[in-house]
């Protein structure tokens, strides 16, 4: 389906923590469009409309991407690879939400071009305030080129 | 070696009153003590790359976060920018573009020469004020930088 508005494209698959981390957009009042998608393979269908995204058209690209490190199919920063080496999709801030405080992974994400490293809380209520701030900042504060 | 040395924010701004602004938003929200200030491309430069005046500094005392305006005098903001992000000993520090250019071509560029962020600052004191600690907030706090390869 065509879908314009997808505003924050969530890459996580753990159904628990996107629930969560919508929840918390929502009660925030920064209801955005999100996309749930559970691995990095259906992502780059997503973001570069093949597969069972064909529909969709390449110019409604998402203000953020939200991705976890550990998926199956095609993980974190694989993706964030692909994405970060292709000059359509470069200009998308990709923010890492993970539980990994491993030195290696946050090297290799800054290595690979991230735009920004979250360590995700344990604690639900840092949590919530992670995903505000993070949903405040890259969506009212940053400025990503307009399609 | 000396924690206390350990450089927090490279504001680059060649505005008197938005470098005065700056500064007094990241200190009302105890955001920052140790601030480097350079005025223009060159000084950031010669701070990042340990040249010039800052010859004795190491380059591995990297800094947390590069807040960075694009009209600069001697070098502009985007050459300091593709500098940084090309070279491997400091392309994984953030780099925040905090202008009040909002030309496309400006944003479309930042981002493919590797920015981390890119905010256009607001006209009005207020709005001003609130844009520095949110960005402050999120880089010191929030955000996880790679640990500088002290050695």
């Amino acid at each position: 389906m065509p879908d314009p508005s997808t505003e924050i494209l969530l890459v996580e698959d753990s159904p628990d923590d996107a629930s969560f981390f919508l929840h918390t957009l929502v009660k925030s009042g920064l209801a955005a469009h999100l996309r749930v998608l559970p691995n990095g393979a259906e992502a780059l269908d997503f973001i570069f409309c093949t597969g069972a995204h064909a529909q969709r058209s390449p110019a409604n690209l998402p203000k953020v991407i939200v991705l976890d490190l550990k998926m199956p199919k095609l993980n974190g920063l694989e993706l964030l690879c692909r994405l970060k080496a292709d000059p359509r999709t470069r200009t998308i801030p990709v923010v890492v939400f993970s539980s990994s405080r491993e030195e290696r992974d946050l090297l290799e994400s800054y290595e690979l071009g991230v735009n920004s490293y979250l360590v995700k809380p344990m604690d639900f209520a840092e949590f919530s305030e992670s995903v505000r701030v993070l949903g405040q900042y890259w969506l009212q504060f940053n400025q990503t080129p307009k399609p | 070696m000396n924690e206390s040395k350990q450089i927090e924010i490279l504001l680059v701004e060649d505005s008197k009153d938005d470098l005065d602004m700056t500064l007094r938003a990241l200190r009302k929200a105890n955001l920052a003590n140790h601030i480097q200030v350079a005025r223009d491309g060159a000084e950031a430069l010669d701070f990042i790359f340990c040249e010039g005046v800052h010859a004795g500094r190491k380059i591995e005392d990297v800094p947390r976060l590069i807040l960075l305006d694009l009209k600069l005098p001697k070098i502009d903001g985007k050459e300091v920018l593709q500098r940084v992000k090309s070279d491997p000993r400091t392309k994984r520090i953030p780099v925040v573009v905090l202008t009040s250019s909002q030309e496309q071509k400006d944003v479309i560029e930042s981002y493919q020469l590797g920015v981390n962020s890119y905010i256009v600052k607001p006209v009005n004191f207020e709005g001003f004020a609130a844009a520095v600690q949110e960005l402050g907030l999120y880089w010191l706090l929030l955000n996880h930088p790679p640990k500088p390869g002290i050695s």
